[in-house]
Order: structure tokens, then C-alpha cells, then sequence
């Protein structure tokens, strides 16, 4: 595998109050290749927007490495690490829109800053536009758009400059689900079509699940647990990851005791209706207590929990029968 | 009374008060634009942080703020007359208008500044632009209505200054006022100054407002 686009090495950020340190980022490892779409995932106050802000250093880590492209950010003059950013766009949370500029002023500004000239500024303002759908809405101002109009005009203003990494700080968080939809296939379009690194913070599984390849999973400002994200989701190995990515009616408190299975979907064929036919085979009903099935070209992600039928000879069946279809049921029973 | 004479006072009056008052803003804001953008890039979690430079702002424009403007005024004659070469008339106002007012303008400018989103300067810092480019792209016009808006303010507290400038030898409706009005006590020609100063407040701030309302893409 080539060099990774982002290696971050053991960055640590201290935060210096009256007299106390606060570490808001301690021995952080990450590898991000380029073409990931890469999740950092966490509850509030975990670390993660410090993170994020760190790669671009609009947060200084205060001790560590941030390499972009072999390089090392933190040790960038000012000049050098203004020419680092342009390779890197970002979106936020709130927009941070010009407010006093129109939709296609926003996306020419950050051409104004590397001095294009203005012609060509709109030429590629108005590409811009046109590829996240705004093209109708570019004399508009901010105030006259929604908020995911608001967020397309951001994401077309970061990519202004050709960036090779587009960074997401809660990109979605104050969008409505669907708009959230919207804006999640939009950037993983970018990401397959313009083959841009996208790096995604949010405290949302399902954007997580939506679109990314690889997840870390940052708690007290460390990282628990990464890895692609069916493996990190479905078979969390350490306590914390299992305690961010569990479902609520995965709780074992929420779930029956006795002949439980968990079966985990990682893009086995979505045409067969593999639930159906188990039934059909056993013979005996068996009931379903939690199930979150995507489908994405044609095969079937997630997991689902059942409680299978009291009775041995239809239990073996069943095992048999997930076991020919290349499915495993992991017990989840507590007895 | 009103005589020719006294009109074409008035007249001058007014013009040597629009003239003290809109040059001493100009002035007040070349300088005070420059203090107002140091004392907010300069702060702690300014773009371009200096604790020190900020510091020495901060108590040079309170200091300067503390004066009562006459005592200012009289405190100033000896600059005065080093830079225009009288301590009498319009342009020898203008030396301790611009003193007292810049302060003021640079706190009004640096109010306006920190209003600006700090996501927005953030947003542009990650694009990256450089220290000069944010002020002058992203600070200045997006706070740009507010300061439209100050600078009605401005002018009319300078108008205010300069009026009270006729006590010592500046010129304009101030002077009218206090030469006929206090010392002769025609109260006639007191009360037509006055008139006319506060339909001079009036339309700087119906100026101000029109331009701020105008100038101001956030609301529709």
C-alpha cells in the first residue's frame, strides 16, 4: 500500500488552564490513504473537532506530528503552511459562510486569495455551483438559502482550489436527516468522482455508516479502536468502541436472555430473502428483535438480532442453514 | 432681526459646523480604523496575537478617552498650534476633534470587528489566507454594516465636540450659539442653532441608517 495521504503520529494537544493541564488529544495514531472516506467518530467533548482542527493546524498540537504528504505540518512557517491549507478544504457545522457575499462570491474566495484572476474565478466558481446543484441559486446570498444549500455552497467554496483532502467538522450535524442525506451522498460523490480524501467528524453512527470505508473511534481523547468500519461497527473489540457503536436495543438488558444471535451482513447477496428462506427451512417461527439492513449495490450491510425457536432439531437447521449462505450466528444468549 | 446678515451667519455657521464635523470623522477614521483592526487582531485569541501591543493600545485609547473634551481641547493648544499654526478657527478645531474622536472611533471599529463570526475568520484561515487578507476580505466587509452604522454615531459626537469647541475659539454653530446666545442673550438666535443642529444629528443618522440598511445582505 502506498504512503498515506495523513499519518498522524502520536499528536498530543494540552490545553493550559490556571493550574491545571487538560489533555484534550494524548498519543494519537492515525494512517488516512488517499480515496478513504474516514470517520472520526466520538461524543461530545471527546476530542474529536480538536483533532480535526489540529490536520489543519488551525488548532497547534502541542506535541506530535502531522504529516501531509510526507510532510510535517506542525513544523511549517506561516507562508508554506497557507499553501498547505489550499490543499486541504474544510466545511463546518455552521456554514461559516461569507454572509456579505453571494453564493458564487463565497466559492470565488478562496480563488481571490491565490490571486486568480477574476474571469477565471467565476468560470470555475460557476463549475463549482453547477456540480453541487446550486448553479441556479449563484446570485443568491446565504441568508436567502437553506441549510443545506448553505452547506453545498461551502462544500463547492472548499473545493475551489483543487484540494486533495476535503475535512468535515460535523459537517451534517445541523441539517435535517434528509438534507443530511443529501449532503453525505454529495460529498461521497466527490469522493469517488474527484478522488478526494474525505475525513469525516461526526457523533452519528448512521454517517458513519453512510459513507465511510474507515472509522476511529475517539473517547477522553484517545482513539479506542480503527479499522474499515464493518469491522470496528460489527465486532468492536475494546469496551469503549463497544459502548459508542452498541445500538441502544442492543443493550443486554434490553434483549431476552436465552437464544439470542447476532448475525452480522458484510455484503452477502440482498436479492435472496435470506430471513425467509431460514424460516421456511427450519420450519418454526423465530422472531426478530433488531435489524439494521442497508443495501448498497446489491449486497447487504449491518446486523440483525434473533431469538431462534425453542426447539434443537430447528435450531441445528438454522445454524446449517447460515452456515451455507456464508453467514455466522454469534450467540449472544447470557444463560 | 433676521436680517441678511444674520442669515448668511447662520448660513457659515452651519457650513463651517458640516465641515469640522465631516473632516474631523474623515481624519478620526484614517487613525482610528488602524487602532480599531490592531486592538482586534492583536488580542489573545485575535489572528495575529501580540498581549503587548494590544496592552499599550488599550490604555492609550482609554487614557485619551478619559478627558472631558474641552479640557482636552485647552490641554492640546501647544500641538495645535505646531501643526496648523493656530490655536483659533475650523482647522485648528479639527486637531483636538481628531485626538478625542479616534479613541473613540477605534473602540467603535473594534465593536464592529468582533462582531464578525469567528467561524467565518476560521473558514478563511483554513483556506488559507493570510493575516492582511482577512482583514481586508473577510473582517472589513462582513462587518461592514455595523460599521456604516458606527459611523453615524461617530459624526454625531464629533458634531457634539465641535460645538462645544466655540467656547475656545473654534468657529461654526457652537460659536454662534455661545457669542449671541450666552453672551448677549439673544435667546432667539440660540434656539434657531439649535434647530439646525438637530436637524444636522438627524440626517447623519438617517444617513447612517439608510447606508447600514442598504449595505447589509443579511436580511431581507
Amino acid at each position: 500500500m502506498s504512503e498515506p495521504i495523513i499519518r498522524i503520529c502520536e499528536l498530543e494537544k494540552k490545553f493550559q488552564s490556571k493550574n491545571s493541564e487538560v489533555y484534550a488529544l494524548q498519543g494519537i495514531n492515525l494512517d488516512i490513504n488517499q480515496g478513504d472516506v474516514f470517520g472520526i467518530i466520538g461524543r461530545s467533548g471527546a476530542g474529536k473537532s480538536t483533532l480535526v482542527r489540529c490536520i489543519n493546524m488551525l488548532e497547534r498540537p502541542t506535541g506530535g506530528q502531522v504529516l501531509f504528504e510526507g510532510r510535517d505540518l506542525c513544523k511549517l512557517g506561516d507562508s508554506e503552511l497557507r499553501k498547505a491549507r489550499r490543499s486541504m478544504g474544510m466545511i463546518f457545522q455552521q456554514f461559516n459562510l461569507l454572509m456579505q457575499r453571494t453564493a458564487i462570491e463565497n466559492v470565488c474566495f478562496p480563488l481571490e486569495l491565490v490571486g486568480t484572476p477574476r474571469e477565471e474565478a467565476r468560470k470555475r466558481a460557476a463549475e463549482l455551483l453547477e456540480l453541487v446543484g446550486l448553479a441556479d441559486r449563484a446570485g443568491s446570498y446565504p441568508s436567502q438559502l437553506s441549510g443545506g444549500q448553505k452547506q453545498r455552497v461551502a462544500i463547492a467554496r472548499a473545493l475551489a482550489t483543487n484540494p486533495k483532502v476535503l475535512l468535515c467538522d460535523e459537517a451534517t450535524s445541523a441539517l435535517d436527516p434528509s438534507t443530511t442525506e443529501s449532503i453525505l451522498s454529495l460529498i461521497k460523490d466527490i469522493n469517488r468522482r474527484l478522488g478526494i480524501t474525505a475525513v469525516i467528524i461526526t457523533h452519528e453512527m448512521s454517517v458513519i455508516e453512510k459513507i465511510c470505508t474507515h472509522v476511529a473511534i475517539i473517547s477522553g481523547g484517545k482513539i479506542a479502536e480503527t479499522g474499515p468500519v464493518e469491522e470496528v461497527f460489527y465486532h468492536p473489540k475494546t469496551e469503549a468502541a463497544r459502548i459508542m457503536v452498541t445500538p441502544e436495543a442492543l443493550k443486554p438488558e434490553k434483549l431476552p436472555k436465552e437464544r439470542v444471535v447476532r448475525i452480522v451482513f458484510h455484503g452477502s447477496s440482498s436479492l435472496e430473502p435470506v430471513i425467509g428462506n431460514m424460516i421456511l427451512d427450519c420450519g418454526k417461527p423465530l422472531s426478530i428483535l433488531y435489524s439494521d439492513i442497508r443495501e448498497m449495490d446489491g449486497a447487504a450491510f449491518g446486523q440483525m438480532v434473533l431469538q431462534l425457536p425453542d426447539d434443537e432439531d430447528a435450531c441445528r437447521r438454522i445454524y446449517a442453514f447460515a452456515k451455507s449462505r456464508g453467514l455466522e450466528l454469534e450467540d449472544m444468549s447470557r444463560v | 432681526m433676521f436680517d441678511e446678515q444674520m442669515i448668511e451667519m447662520l448660513c457659515e455657521g452651519v457650513i463651517d459646523t458640516l465641515y469640522m464635523t465631516i473632516a474631523s470623522t474623515v481624519l478620526s477614521y484614517v487613525f482610528g480604523m488602524i487602532m480599531g483592526v490592531l486592538l482586534v487582531i492583536c488580542r489573545k485569541d485575535g489572528i495575529a496575537p501580540r498581549p503587548m501591543v494590544y496592552a499599550c493600545l488599550d490604555v492609550v485609547v482609554n487614557l485619551t478617552r478619559s478627558f472631558p473634551f474641552l479640557i482636552l481641547m485647552i490641554a492640546v493648544i501647544p500641538f495645535t498650534r505646531f501643526v496648523v499654526g493656530t490655536t483659533i478657527g475650523n482647522n485648528a478645531t479639527i486637531v483636538p476633534l481628531v485626538i478625542a474622536a479616534a479613541p473613540f472611533v477605534a473602540r467603535l471599529i473594534e465593536a464592529s470587528l468582533l462582531e464578525v463570526d469567528a467561524g467565518v475568520v476560521e473558514a478563511a484561515q483554513s483556506m488559507g489566507a493570510s493575516t492582511w487578507q482577512i482583514i481586508s476580505k473577510v473582517l472589513l466587509p462582513e462587518a461592514l454594516p455595523s460599521l456604516l452604522n458606527g459611523s453615524a454615531v461617530a459624526a454625531i459626537t464629533i458634531l457634539g465636540y465641535s460645538a462645544m469647541s466655540g467656547a475656545v475659539g473654534g468657529g461654526g454653530l457652537g460659536k454662534l450659539a455661545i457669542m449671541y446666545g450666552y453672551n448677549r442673550y439673544q435667546t432667539d438666535i440660540m434656539f434657531i442653532t439649535i434647530i439646525l443642529l438637530i436637524i444636522i444629528v438627524q440626517l447623519f443618522q438617517m444617513l447612517g441608517n439608510w447606508a447600514t440598511k442598504r449595505s447589509d445582505k443579511r436580511v431581507f
